[in-house]
């Protein structure tokens, strides 16, 4: 009996091989079928709602991880790479007009400066009274284009240094922790509005401008004062500052509202 | 019979490989919606435009158009992944001795002709046994170079000021923009080759990608 039984078994060898490859086979690709609902769980929480501005809460709070880890490496000896005046372009790309509406007196333009506490109201000439900067450097927009473009005009940090803005005592500041966290910029007809964090407003290519290729800026430029900072994309560089003012908490910022990283910087 | 060879593509590689699939699909996605925002790139002969980077319907087909806003911040979520899952392969690679396999050999560019010419069936006779011939230790190195060019070139548009001097090393802002874009679309050429080379290596070897294990039919 115990004999018989034997011969009946199939050679154990070939049995084992056989099957072992079809066994492993099966349980790997079971495996592999559950492992790839992994990444179909994860797209699903990424995109998930709550929309946060506009885009899924998680991909928000990854580009809120994104600016940290930005803001650590962050210097103000980074300057943008500056080119030959020569080099600019004669034609500057207009790109947006939002905040520019047509019943704009620039004869009647005053800057206004609010921060809790303090506020003021500046001209012009206020602003050219101070050191001017002439800046040709490759202005970047969000959609991917540049353009080496020539800008002059007033450092933010002299401004802030001036008129001891920016600070919570209201004084001059004895460290950088007395700074307020942001600065926030509208237009006059307030149809535009940009939040930027107060170490990138503060770099010294941040500059206030009122000229473009060595004239006075044009209307559709954002006459007659506006900002160009080189370490953030275009739609972070306002036309036509109506309003500057220093919080803690994030101004509100025009494209943003709309999907946009609040950081987008460069 | 058939006999099971052990570890023809250890556990890390295979989850390397399918980790980067849908993670660099989705970078692709996402990244031709940033790209839809300027489109400007297309392949001219004199006056005659061969190829346009991207024809109308091709956006429309895959919701590419104004969805800039959602392209970056999936593009700057996932680049993470990419990167961490590209690190992680690499230094297996060389950690783990599988460069050997992997890495061009001295006479692989003189090889790799005879394997495209016995691919495309002009060149008759067997190839040298190896795990990877000559053509895949070239394609698959290859692959690994770019991986880390889109990386660098990806850093040089993402923070052309706080990392100028990358983006200065990449040829400038415009040229890292386009060398970019260049690798994603060899990456697209790399993923139908790859395919279809699959497709035609059959069953076991796919099967080995995934259960790791290859099966030899010897015949007794």
């Amino acid at each position: 009996m115990d004999n018989e039984q034997k011969t009946h078994m199939p050679e154990r060898e070939a049995l084992t091989n056989e099957q072992q490859i079809r066994r492993r086979t099966l349980k790997s690709f079971a495996w592999f079928g559950l492992a790839s609902l992994v990444p179909y769980g994860a797209w699903k929480a990424l995109a998930g709602k709550p929309l946060v501005d506009g885009i899924p809460e998680k991909l928000r709070a990854v580009l809120n991880t994104n600016e940290k880890i930005a803001a650590t490496y962050f210097s103000d000896q980074h300057l943008a790479p500056t080119y030959a005046v020569s080099e600019a372009a004669k034609k500057v790309r207009v790109n947006g007009s939002e905040g520019l509406n047509d019943d704009f007196d620039p004869a009647a333009w005053q800057l206004k400066i609010d921060q809790p506490g303090k506020s003021l109201t500046l001209s012009l000439d206020d602003i050219k009274a101070l050191p001017k900067y002439d800046l040709v450097f490759d202005f970047k927009c969000v959609e991917g284009w540049s353009q080496v473009q020539h800008w002059a005009g007033a450092r933010f940090s002299d401004l802030v240094a001036k008129y001891d803005l920016g600070t919570r005592t209201g004084q001059k500041p004895t460290g950088e922790t007395d700074f307020f966290k942001h600065v926030g910029m509208v237009t006059p007809d307030e149809g535009y509005y940009v939040g930027l964090d107060i170490a990138s407003a503060m770099h010294p290519q941040t500059l206030l401008a009122y000229e473009m290729n060595g004239e006075a800026i044009t209307a559709p430029h954002g006459a007659p004062l506006r900002l160009l900072i080189p370490v953030k994309y275009g739609v972070k560089n306002l036309k036509r500052i109506g309003t500057i003012t220093f919080a803690d908490d994030r101004p509100a910022d025009y494209w943003h509202e709309q999907g946009y990283d609040y950081y987008l910087g460069l | 019979m058939k006999r099971i060879v052990e570890n023809k593509h250890p556990l890390a590689i295979r989850w390397f490989h399918w980790v980067n699939f849908p993670v660099l699909s989705l970078m692709i996605w996402s990244g031709m919606q940033i790209y839809w925002a300027n489109d400007t790139y297309k392949i001219t002969i004199g006056p005659y435009t061969l190829v346009t980077f991207f024809p109308e319907w091709f956006y429309k087909t895959f919701h590419l158009s104004s969805r800039l806003a959602d392209g970056m911040s999936w593009h700057f979520a996932l680049m993470w992944l990419f990167i961490i899952n590209g690190l992680l392969y690499i230094a297996y690679t060389f950690i783990s001795g599988e460069w050997r396999y992997l890495l061009p050999k001295r006479n692989s560019f003189s090889e790799a002709w005879k394997v495209v010419l016995h691919d495309l069936h002009i060149r008759k006779g067997p190839l040298p046994m190896e795990k990877y011939n000559a053509a895949q230790r070239i394609a698959y190195t290859g692959i690994m170079v770019m991986g880390v060019g889109s990386a660098l070139t990806g850093y040089a548009i993402y923070k052309p000021t706080q990392f100028s001097w990358l983006t200065t090393l990449m040829g400038g802002y415009e040229s890292a923009r386009l060398i970019h874009f260049a690798l994603t679309i060899g990456y697209v050429l790399f993923f139908i080759i790859h395919v279809v080379q699959v497709a035609i290596a059959g069953w076991n070897n796919f099967r080995s990608m995934v259960t790791g294990f290859d099966v030899i039919d010897e015949k007794a």
